[in-house]
Order: C-alpha cells, then sequence, then structure tokens
C-alpha cells in the first residue's frame, strides 16, 4: 500500500483516512463463504472507479468446498500482478489465518473472525483488527441463516475501509440481487449495511485511494481475460463455434453458447475434442472465420485436424487456455508451457500462426486479430491464453466498438476463367472459394489433406511437395515482415533485457519499473506474435548484455525454456537465458528481480 | 416394397428447382466428371459415384448447392471425381466436418461419403452423435468388409473367420451391426443397398436427400481385389437374395399388417438382426427437428429478443453492462 500526502475531496467523511495509490487485498475462507462474490464486486466496483484492479483467485481442486482465496488489487497507477505482498488480509478461519499470514506485509493489516481465528498477538508485525463477523452477520440478518451473508458483511467492513463509492456499490448489489428473492435480498443488504457500520477505524486504520489525475476520461469496464475472448470473438464476426468442455477454456465456450444467437450465430457442444476442431474447420470452409478452444490435452487432440487445415490453407481460430502439463496436470492452475505443442504441434511441416495475449484487455483485442491472420493468411492461428488471464478479472478503457465491431459476409465472389485454389503467388496466400463460390471454369476445389497441385488435384509427384511447403511457408515469412516490432520498456539498451509472452508480461513489466525505481535501469519487451516472431528482435537483443526470457514453463533439457529456445534458435544469440518456474502460479515481481540479480553476478 | 422412388422432393431447401430466372440451363451428368476415378476396375464405387451424378442430374441440384465431404480410404477419394465443391477430409471426421458445414451454411445439401472403416470404426464416435443430434446431411457408406486402401487389413464389418493381413488365421471379433449401432444412435433415417442394385442404391439417395436431418445409407460395395465375392449372396446374378423391405401402405388391407412401418424401432432393429443377406431398403425413418432448425428457431427466438438489433448494438448493450 503505497501512502501519499495528496488530499481529497471527501476527507469529510472520513478526515483520518490515509491517501493511498494501490492496496492489495486478500480475502481467504472456505469456497463455500461467497468470498468470490465479495471479490468481484470489489474488483467491478473498482472499475466502475476509474481504478484499476487485477484479482488472483484459487480454486480447490474439490469439486465443492475446501479453503480458497480471492485476492483483489485496486490500484489509481496501472496495475500490472496481482501483487507479491498483501496489504490487508481477511481470515475467516483459522486455517486462512494460518495458510496465508505469511503473505502478509509487514505493517500489514490482519482482519479476522475471533470466533474463529486464535492469532499470534505476539507477533508485533502486523495490526490485528478482531470482528466477531460470523455473530454480528446473524444479529444483522436476524439470526436467520447461520453465517450465510457474512460475505456481504465483510464487504460493507471493506467499503468502509476504503471509503468506496457508496451508491455505486449499493446500485451493484442490487443488480446481483435482481436474480434473487427478496428475502435474500433484503439479509444481504442488512449483512452488507451492518458491516459497513462497524468503523474499522476505531481498532485500525482507513484508507482512501487518490484519484488517477491522468485518466484519460474514457470509462473503464471490468471483465475476465475468457470473457474479453469470447466478446473479442463476436466483435470479430465469429458466427460458429464448437468446443467440448475443458477446464480453464469451459466459460468461453458457455458465454459464446448463450450470446451467439442474438447475433445469429451458433455454438456447438461437440462429443469430443476432435469433432469440436473438425466442426470449427467444416464452418471456416463454408466461409466464416470458426472457432474451437480448449486447453492443453485438448490441443494435442486437435492436432491432426489443425495439420488439415494448415494443408489445405482454412483459415481457423484456435484457442488454448493454458494449464499445468502435461496430461492431466494442473487443471486450475496457469502454466505457459504449450507453446511448443502450438508453434510445432502436428507432423509434417506444419506452420501456423500463434499469437498471445498479455493481459485480460488484450484478450479482447488479440481474438479480433486473430481472426482477422485467419481471413487474410487462409492459416490457422493458435491463441495461447492461461488460466491466469482467463480467470482474472482486470478493468480497462472500454473498446471503441464502433471502430472494430465487423460482420464476416461470405466471399462468393465468382472465380474466372484463371482460377487455381492454389496458385503458387509471390507471396503464397491463397483466397478461399467457399460452397457456392460460381467457378466459371469448372474447375471447382477440391480441398485436400494430400499433397496437391495448384489446381488442388493430389499427386505424389515431389516437386507439387517442394512448392507447396514452401508456398505455405512463405506466407508466414510475408506475415512476419508486416508484424510490428516489439516495444522496448525502459532504456533502448543496456544490461539487462527481460522478455516475456503472454501473462508474464504483467510482473515482468513491473519488475523493469521496480529496478529502474531503484536507480538500476532495467528494460522489458513483451512478444505477442509467437509464430512467426517479428522481424527485429535479433537487432534490439544485440543491445543488450543479458537477454533473460521470463516464463512459466520448465528450464528443459539444455536449460531454456519454450520460448527462450525458439529465440536462441532463430537468433543464434547465446546471451539468450531463461528465468522459468512450474509452480502453477503467476510470476512475482520478487521472484523476477531475485532471479535475475542470480543470472547476472 | 418396390414404390420408394415417387416420393416428392420435399424439406430439401437446399436443392434448387430445374430452371428459376438467373440459373444457369438445366445441365448433364456427363458435366459432374471430374478426374478419372482411380478406383480397381470393377470396384463396386463406380456404381455410386454414377448415381450421385444421376440424382444431381435428376434433381438439378446446381454445383453451387451440394459439397461432398469425406475422410480416409478408398470410398473416400469420391470427392475428387465430382466436379463440385468437395471437400477431402482426415480419417474418420468426415461427419464431423460436415456438422459444422451444415449448420452454419442452410443453403448447402451436404452429402459425406465413407466407408466401414471410416465410418464404423475410427469416425464411430462421431456417427453417433451426428444421429442422435439429427444434423441434416446425407452419408453415404460403401461398405466392403475389408481395409482397402490399405491393402487387405480386418474392418469393423469383416465377417468372424475372414483372413486378412491382419488376422492371418481369420478375423476373431464380432463384426459391427451398422444398421443397428444407428438406430439406437436415434439416426433418424437408415436405409441399405448394395452397388449391384443400382435402380435401388438411386432410390435409397432420393429419399435419403428428402429426409430432413441426419440420412444414412449403408451401401454394400465390393471391394473386387481383396474381398471379391463378400456379398454374392445378396446378388441375384451370383445366386443370391436380394430382398426388398416391404414398406406399409396404410391401405387396411388384410396383407398392409405384415408390411414393415419404418417408424418402428423396435421392428426396424429386428429386421436388421437378420444374417447376411439379411434384407434391402429403409429400415427406420421418422420425422424429428434436424438440429439445424432447432438452432435456428434459438436464433430466432434470440434475434427477436434484442428486435433484432445490429451485432453492433446488442455487444454495446452487453458491454454497458460491464462498465
Amino acid at each position: 500500500m503505497s501512502t501519499t500526502n495528496a488530499s481529497s475531496s471527501n476527507e469529510a467523511v472520513a478526515p483520518n483516512a490515509v491517501p493511498i495509490k494501490d492496496a492489495v487485498i486478500r480475502i481467504a475462507g472456505n469456497s463455500q463463504d461467497g468470498i468470490q462474490t465479495v471479490g468481484e464486486l470489489l474488483a467491478r466496483l473498482s472499475g466502475r472507479t476509474a481504478q484499476e484492479v487485477m484479482s488472483y483467485m484459487t480454486i480447490p481442486a474439490t469439486i465443492s468446498g475446501g479453503p480458497s482465496i480471492y485476492q483483489v488489487r485496486i490500484g489509481s497507477d496501472h496495475v500490472l500482478s496481482v501483487g507479491d505482498v498483501v496489504d490487508v488480509l481477511v481470515a475467516f478461519y483459522q486455517h486462512s489465518y494460518e495458510g496465508h499470514i505469511s503473505a502478509l506485509r509487514d505493517g500489514g493489516v490482519l482482519i479476522y473472525d475471533p470466533d474463529q481465528v486464535k492469532p499470534n498477538l505476539e507477533d508485533k508485525r502486523f495490526t490485528y483488527v478482531g470482528v466477531p463477523m460470523t455473530t454480528l452477520t446473524i444479529e444483522a440478518i436476524g439470526g436467520k441463516g447461520r453465517d450465510k451473508g457474512k460475505n456481504m458483511f465483510l464487504l460493507g467492513l471493506i467499503a468502509r475501509m476504503f471509503d468506496l463509492n457508496l451508491p455505486k456499490l449499493e446500485t451493484m448489489l442490487k443488480d446481483w440481487g435482481a436474480k434473487r428473492d427478496a428475502s435474500t435480498m433484503e439479509a444481504t443488504m442488512n449483512a452488507f449495511h451492518a458491516g459497513y457500520g462497524f468503523d474499522i477505524g476505531r481498532m485500525g486504520q482507513n484508507f482512501r485511494f487518490i484519484p488517477n489525475e491522468q485518466r484519460s476520461g474514457r470509462p473503464l469496464m471490468v471483465m475476465t481475460g475468457n470473457q474479453a475472448m469470447a466478446y473479442g470473438l463476436i466483435a470479430a464476426g465469429v458466427r460458429f463455434g464448437a468446443a467440448y468442455p475443458i477446464t480453464p477454456w469451459s466459460s468461453i465456450m458457455e458465454i459464446m453458447r448463450a450470446e451467439l444467437p442474438k447475433y445469429g450465430g451458433i455454438f456447438l457442444q461437440a462429443e469430443d475434442e476432435i469433432a469440436a476442431v473438425c466442426a470449427a474447420i467444416g464452418a471456416s470452409y463454408g466461409g466464416r472465420v470458426a472457432v474451437t478452444g480448449t486447453s492443453g490435452p485438448g490441443l494435442a487432440l486437435k492436432t491432426e485436424a489443425i495439420g488439415w487445415a494448415v494443408m489445405a490453407e482454412i483459415p481457423l481460430v484456435v484457442i488454448d487456455v493454458q494449464r499445468g502439463g502435461p496430461s492431466t496436470g494442473l487443471p486450475t492452475k496457469m502454466e505457459q508451457s504449450d507453446l511448443n505443442i502450438a508453434v510445432f504441434g502436428g507432423h509434417g511441416d506444419c506452420p501456423r500462426i500463434v499469437v498471445a495475449p498479455r493481459n485480460v484487455e488484450d484478450a479482447f483485442y488479440i481474438s479480433i486479430e486473430a481472426v482477422k491472420l485467419a481471413r487474410d493468411y487462409s492459416c490457422p492461428v493458435i491463441i495461447l491464453s492461461d488460466q491466469a488471464i482467463g480467470f482474472r478479472v482486470e478493468a480497462f478503457e472500454v473498446p471503441d466498438l464502433k471502430a472494430l465491431v465487423q460482420e464476416m459476409p461470405i466471399d462468393f465472389t465468382p472465380r474466372g476463367a484463371d482460377f487455381k485454389p492454389y496458385e503458387d503467388t509471390p507471396d503464397g496466400i491463397p483466397h478461399h472459394a467457399p460452397p457456392g463460390t460460381p467457378i466459371a471454369n469448372n474447375n471447382f476445389p477440391i480441398l485436400s489433406g494430400l499433397e496437391h497441385n495448384e489446381a488442388g488435384h493430389p499427386g505424389e509427384d515431389p516437386k507439387f511437395h517442394v512448392v507447396m511447403t514452401a508456398k505455405r511457408r512463405r506466407k508466414l515469412q510475408k506475415l512476419a515482415e508486416k508484424l510490428p516490432t516489439p516495444e522496448v520498456f525502459g532504456p533502448a539498451e543496456g544490461d539487462v533485457l527481460l522478455v516475456s509472452w503472454g501473462s508474464a508480461y504483467g510482473p515482468t513489466r513491473e519488475a523493469a519499473e521496480k529496478s529502474i525505481a531503484a536507480g538500476q535501469p532495467m528494460s522489458a519487451l513483451c512478444i505477442r506474435y509467437l509464430n512467426p516472431l517479428p522481424s527485429g528482435l535479433g537487432k534490439i537483443f544485440s543491445r543488450f548484455k543479458h537477454i533473460l526470457v521470463v516464463e512459466n514453463n520448465d528450464s528443459g533439457l539444455y536449460g531454456y525454456g519454450q520460448l527462450a529456445a525458439i529465440l536462441r534458435a532463430c537468433c543464434c544469440d547465446a546471451r539468450i537465458r531463461g528465468i522459468n518456474k512450474t509452480d502453477g502460479l503467476s510470476f512475482k515481481v520478487t521472484e523476477i528481480l531475485d532471479a535475475v540479480r542470480a543470472q547476472i553476478s | 416394397m418396390n414404390n420408394a422412388t415417387n416420393n416428392p422432393s420435399s424439406g430439401a431447401a437446399a436443392v434448387a428447382p430445374p430452371t428459376q430466372p438467373g440459373q444457369p440451363a438445366p445441365y448433364k451428368k456427363v458435366e459432374l466428371k471430374s478426374d478419372r476415378p482411380t478406383w480397381c476396375p470393377g470396384c463396386g464405387d463406380f456404381t455410386v459415384l454414377d448415381l450421385y451424378f444421376r440424382l444431381c442430374e435428376r434433381r438439378q441440384v446446381t454445383r453451387e448447392k451440394i459439397t461432398s465431404v469425406s475422410g480416409i480410404g478408398c470410398s473416400s477419394r469420391f470427392p475428387y471425381f465430382v466436379q463440385a465443391h468437395g471437400v477431402h477430409f482426415i480419417h474418420g471426421r468426415a461427419v464431423a466436418f460436415a456438422t459444422g458445414l451444415s449448420l452454419s451454411r442452410p443453403d448447402l445439401h451436404v452429402f459425406v461419403f465413407s466407408g466401414d472403416g471410416d465410418a464404423y470404426s475410427i469416425g464411430g464416435n462421431h456417427l453417433e452423435h451426428a444421429a442422435r443430434k439429427n444434423i441434416h446431411m446425407t452419408l453415404v457408406v460403401m461398405d466392403n468388409n475389408v481395409y482397402g486402401l490399405t491393402k487387405k487389413q480386418t474392418s469393423p464389418t469383416s465377417p468372424i473367420g475372414f483372413k486378412s493381413k491382419t488376422d492371418p488365421m481369420g478375423a476373431m471379433d464380432t463384426p459391427t451391426n451398422p444398421l443397428k449401432k444407428l438406430i439406437s444412435a436415434g439416426a433418424t433415417f437408415v436405409a441399405r443397398t448394395s452397388h449391384t442394385n443400382p435402380q435401388h442404391v438411386l432410390q435409397m439417395m432420393e429419399r435419403a436427400m428428402d429426409h430432413r436431418g441426419f440420412s444414412v445409407i449403408e451401401c454394400l460395395s465390393e471391394c473386387v481385389e481383396f474381398y471379391p465375392g463378400a456379398f454374392d449372396a445378396a446378388n441375384p446374378r451370383k445366386g443370391g437374395q436380394f430382398t426388398l423391405i416391404e414398406e406399409k401402405k396404410k391401405d387396411g388391407t388384410p396383407e398392409d399388417a405384415k408390411r414393415h412401418d419404418p417408424s418402428d424401432e423396435v421392428a426396424a432393429y429386428r429386421l436388421a438382426s437378420l444374417p447376411f443377406p439379411g434384407v434391402f431398403g429403409v429400415f427406420y425413418q421418422v420425422n424429428q427437428p434436424a438440429k439445424n432448425d432447432k438452432e435456428k428457431q434459438l436464433i430466432d427466438t434470440a434475434r427477436a429478443a434484442t428486435s433484432n438489433a445490429p451485432p453492433l448494438a446488442v455487444l454495446q448493450k452487453t458491454f454497458d453492462r460491464m462498465k
């Protein structure tokens, strides 16, 4: 929690409130306590009050019940990571206290339920605030329902503690309660007001977020990465998707199943991962780019069909919300270990496009871009998201939908007498003629997984294979030429360049910022286009002494993570090394800084 | 029964009437011919190909309104020999591909050409689910009871005792019964025919095409190279029996009581259980809404709820709620 002396207009409300720019709040309880609801409402409120926000939650591996946490970081400035240490820890139970007290920073506040938790008050590093949340909630609700509603009591408590916008929060609560019956809603509001009325300032401290003067004025919206991706695809004009349920991908298909009919589209729950990708390819062949999505195990199953789409040059978008692997792995934890299968998966020389969003906002924009790339290059595009981006909530500026939303009419342009579906043009890019397209020369395209000639006819003459393999590669080389070179954050040259992709972007960038602020210049760069890689990377790397690739995957047999190995192969630069970890959690900023220190010393 | 040819072409929205203003002149089946088929001389698949041409000619389906999709195998070479839009997909997944195509392109009639290995072995799961979902398409399985393209391995329909390269001592596993499998999976049109009776193949194709939903034709198609004589028992020219299913005419006559009611699932299942050569014709046919139509209804309801707003307005409204 960074404090400053700036003043604010509503000082009168909470005269002793400490102005802050950033706070990390972790709520620890059990999964049935409704802490996720509190966390999400907090996150959403932050977005509505022009604060940046990022959340993080753990889901127990059990089907129902078990310890669970929700962490939310709210900031007046940009929020890049969910926070290494916690400013305020809320512990409902003894196990919550014991499991999470180590995350509380020195000087942090522990809010605990004295009926359930006996903290070690001798530990003078923390401020202890005992609030009998269970008892007070039951009193407030009128003794009706056990301790249900204590999450709402807590929300009130936090709202008062951080001087949050009460009218907006009440509106959100009413929206939230719209689907619930009146008595539940009454109990909710009673619990909330009881919490708000419990002035924690008597025992601890109240805080107030300093408004950010630099905001563009565009309102913020709040969503998860999976939501952002689903709506990005819809904005891009995708009207058909097919998938099979798998964590942590499923919520994208759930959203699209509910939303697509409003746009005239269909989302198919297929019988298996293979059927899903095949149905999506079938729909794409029909003339509109279609989507399938999955997590690692499903991507493994889909690789053969993706190979067909590469061979037949059919556009397709495949989303992989990565989780820990191999095999069933860590279904509810994040990892970035599917880069190899995304770039190389499948048999044969099989070039495809691979991109990765770096945060929730980017998940929206990269989906739109992926659809465009698939269409423009007649090629499958794999989007590598991950569990951390997919599940966390972030605030970002409302996208300019007017400029972004597009329809994707089927291109039935009649093909002339010289039409060849796989013409060996200089850029190698074909233009798919979907069924229904009049073909003047009567040379109707038969799309094939067999190697074929320019007319699409199969043949085993090796010269076709040489020409067509080169053609499929060449079109991605043309794409690489057009891709923007990634921007370097920090000095353009120096000792250390941190390279990241996907969700490692936030903590990596924050690590560079912290290092610069501490007087030790460090630069950071994030690669969004992973295959083909943009040009110009080698030139950037040549200006630094150490190039350290930060990624959540194993350091591998030879000491480099998956992106690091690809970068070494394509830049022939032995200074490229890796910072890797496989604990299923996003990088902490301190972990990165410690690893940098260890690597360069 | 012998009266199957005269069904009117109802329900086939994909099928264009012969001549409409602005439509090309009627075409002849010869125009549909493409690459010279690479099948062995005498292969049963030639018959199916020729009858597909005749079907398209008879119905004047324009080439912009059909798509031939296949997987892998001898029979799956089919689309290359048809001068129309087509797809030669991967092994076993043609039905899954066709599912996406059919749902997203209601203006097309999607034909899938497959074989016993492609449809009943590697693609068995997709068959079952396309059947229960009643995806609108016509699947023709050219069943030769053997893997031909890979040169004589046991197929899921090879009879016990069949000597192949993978079962030199004779096949030991119970063969799959595709008709029973399809009926129990919920297919809404299941027919059986044989390449040795072209007229019957064409009848079945026409009825399948007119059926709204998932229609399947199991067509015996002899592999002269690796399993010659497999279907002699069903070929009158070789001394066998080609017994037709007599369908109920619902004329109230006493003899009608003995005829087969294609909507009777149990009766269909009983017919499908007859030992080879069994019977030929429509085993099972019921009218149930195709998934395509149910999805359309879902879309119509959802669009009406938005007052048919354009995508931008619908998405804007959703985003406003998330601010």
